[in-house]
């Protein structure tokens, strides 16, 4: 069985380890004897059908704005059409941004998202920088956010979780990310997933299901993990 | 006059004050007192670095850059000491204003004059533009622009933000010094007035194959396309071009040919300046690094006059800067602890143990820390190529607050489990298991951020193993 993940702009969006989360979806997956495919989707690359579970990082304002333009029309409407058809997502920061309805800079135009998520990114005055802890439906996350742009929930959307330390999507009304279906966007770097292998393992567990195969993922040992993640809240109780 | 008069009061008021916290810093034990006094003697006279630096005959030299700027000043304070100047420079990588302003402060005289020839003040990449505006340098030297510390600084594009301007205000007579292969520094310097001389490197052998994960991501600064390279040597160091247009590395004033990296130990470099005659170069700090470091500071030396000879000795009596590279003997071991702060660095490193003669089967410490001077965001160690270990046989362990993600690190680069070993957070604890875990008579390798370079250096001095920084 075959796993074939998606790296949405892996030279422009990756900033902060982001790739780490990468790492942690193909290892865990091969862990479990799956074999792993990662294909890199740069600019001007389509979205391969074939693509189970896709992540897209965060990035610098400059390559953002490339990567906007390229997300617009036929790449970002395929995007969406494979997280409707239950393909599993994970987008940080930067990525998270786009995949919302647009980003409003200071003194520039706003860039539009593509609208994946109902969220909507205004830049802020002050950057959010330290360690998170966020309750959400997998247990505790812990992360490390760093971002001045402030994401507000629109209509129905449903953030990913509810901040416990830290400041969240807008340092205002708590929330941390979005989740839609099976797609998640958020504010937490650190990397994310190697220290959170309950996420990792939902993400590839929605991955598989969509493809028809309903096991149960096998039990792994992760005390690395489970200390990588008490040391992380630690600093967060400690630090903020 | 009076205006005159007062300023001379301020600012020996200013020198006796830092001149006096000093001292009461080191009889309490408190540490190096590197920052504080300058602090002091800040507040007392802003201008205190603008005075005291504009009485040097030869003027300033600021050295900047993300990595090897604490070597390369060194290296060129050493250079012109050994070429008969009267040098002042921060030694203790005090970098920041305030720890400029100690320095001075300490070494003048009660009436702000100092008794030296020429200022080499190494400078953080924040505190850059102030330095240069106070200063107004006679040369610049920069060694290179990497990711690093992103949560203090915020990105990349911040630092040259700050650093083009600062760069532009230099006198036409000054120069910079540059290195030619970071197309990132090429830019930055591009609109200043000053005469840029540009130090390249032709890695032989030792050319990457690929661009590194942790590279930049380098584009053109003039048509914005990706750039690509003839030959790369660190990250995204090379011989560059433009593919679409004709912005390429410039021709190098200063070629260092002929590189010999000798594992852990030592590297050398044949240095060539058009067709003058060569300088060889042999420094005891390894990697490809120590050739940059080199051969900017050979060039930069040379053109304020020092002679090829005397430049090609002082480089090889060179010692290395604490805890970039140290060698100590411990209980019998000998234990090489360097400094590793970002990414780059870091895979260097990684690259110099598997290039030494034995290779990855060297016992390894690696101590991670989280603290403001380390970068409290831990997530670039998942732009470490650690991969590059699974293919060794020796025993990797972690110590530091940050211990845990590490160890979690080494286990997501394939590692087999069996082969880390996760010790305790506390420096002390895990640098003793480290070491007795080392056979009597071998070798063993710390890799360490910089806090937790200073916590294990602190565990060295009281172990009467090393020497307190500030003695050196």
């Amino acid at each position: 069985m075959r796993l074939t993940i998606g790296w949405l702009y892996p030279t422009r969006m990756n900033i902060y380890g982001d790739r780490g989360n990468v790492i942690a979806m193909q290892r865990r997956a091969e862990w479990r004897g799956l074999e792993t495919d990662v294909r890199h989707i740069e600019l001007g690359d389509p979205v391969p059908e074939e693509i189970d579970l896709f992540f897209f990082g965060g990035g610098q304002d400059q390559e953002q704005i490339a990567v906007a333009r390229d997300l617009a029309g036929r790449k970002g409407d395929a995007l969406k059409a494979a997280v409707e058809s239950g393909a599993a997502l994970l987008s940080v920061c930067g990525g998270y941004q786009l995949l919302g309805r647009e980003y409003r800079p200071h003194d520039a135009e706003p860039l539009p998202g593509i609208g994946l998520f109902d969220v909507e990114t205004v830049a802020g005055s002050e950057r959010f920088i330290g360690n998170v802890i966020v309750d959400t439906q997998w247990g505790e996350l812990v992360g490390f956010e760093n971002h001045s742009g402030l994401t507000f929930l629109k209509g129905d959307a449903r953030p990913m979780g509810t901040v416990r330390v830290g400041r969240g999507n807008n340092g205002v009304d708590e929330s941390e990310g979005v989740l839609y279906r099976n797609a998640i966007g958020c504010y937490l770097h650190g990397s994310l997933l190697p220290k959170n292998p309950v996420l990792t393992d939902w993400l590839i567990g929605a991955a598989l299901e969509r493809r028809g195969f309903q096991l149960p993922l096998l039990e792994l040992d992760d005390q690395f993990e489970r200390e990588a993640k008490i040391s992380a809240m630690d600093r967060a109780v400690k630090t903020r | 006059m009076i205006a005159g008069g007062i300023g001379r009061v301020r600012l020996m008021a200013a020198v006796a004050a830092a001149k006096g916290m000093s001292l009461a810093i080191r009889v309490s034990r408190r540490g190096g007192g590197t920052a504080t006094p300058g602090l002091v003697a800040d507040r007392i006279d802003p201008n205190l670095i603008a005075s005291v630096t504009s009485t040097l005959p030869d003027g300033v030299v600021i050295v900047a850059g993300t990595n090897g700027k604490t070597t390369t000043s060194r290296l060129v304070a050493s250079l012109l000491d050994a070429g008969g100047k009267r040098v002042v420079h921060n030694r203790s990588g005090s970098n920041l204003v305030r720890g400029v302003a100690t320095v001075l402060a300490l070494e003048a005289s009660v009436s702000g004059k100092i008794p030296a020839d020429i200022a080499v003040i190494e400078s953080d990449e924040a505190a850059f533009p102030q330095l240069v505006s106070l200063t107004k340098p006679r040369m610049v030297v920069l060694t290179n622009l990497f990711r690093d510390q992103l949560d203090r600084y915020g990105e990349l594009a911040t630092i040259a933000n700050l650093w083009a301007p600062a760069l532009a205000t230099l006198d036409p007579e000054a120069s910079i010094v540059l290195t030619g292969d970071d197309p990132g520094l090429v830019a930055v310097a591009a609109d200043s007035p000053a005469r840029k001389i540009h130090v390249s490197v032709d890695p032989g052998g030792y050319a990457l194959a690929e661009l590194p994960h942790a590279a930049d991501s380098a584009t053109c600064r003039v048509c914005g396309t990706d750039l690509s390279y003839t030959t790369l040597t660190i990250s995204h160091l090379g011989d560059w071009y433009c593919p679409a247009c004709s912005w390429k590395r410039p021709e190098p004033d200063a070629l260092a040919t002929n590189v010999r990296l000798d594992g852990v130990d030592a590297a050398g470099a044949t240095l060539r300046f058009g067709e003058e005659p060569l300088i060889d170069l042999r420094i005891q700090i390894p990697g490809l690094y120590s050739v940059y470091n080199m051969a900017v500071a050979a060039t930069a030396t040379r053109e304020l006059g020092v002679p090829a000879g005397t430049i090609s000795r002082a480089v090889g009596d060179f010692s290395t800067p604490f805890g970039r590279l140290e060698r100590f003997t411990v209980n019998g071991r000998n234990i090489t602890l360097a400094l590793v702060k970002n990414p780059v660095a870091f895979n260097e490193t990684l690259r110099m143990l598997a290039g030494g003669p034995e290779g990855l089967s060297l016992p390894t410490l690696i101590a991670i820390n989280d603290l403001d001077a380390d970068g409290r965001d831990v997530s670039w160690l998942w732009d470490v190529d650690f991969e590059i270990l699974d293919s060794g046989e020796s025993v990797v362990s972690t110590t530091g607050i940050r211990a845990a993600d590490m160890a979690n690190r080494l286990k997501y680069a394939g590692l087999d489990i069996g082969r880390i070993r996760l010790l305790s957070q506390d420096l002390r604890a895990g640098l003793h298991a480290f070491v007795a875990s080392v056979p009597e008579g071998e070798r063993g390798f710390v890799l360490a951020t910089y806090t937790a370079m200073l916590g294990l250096r602190q565990v060295l001095v009281d172990d009467g193993v090393a020497r307190a920084y500030w003695e050196e």
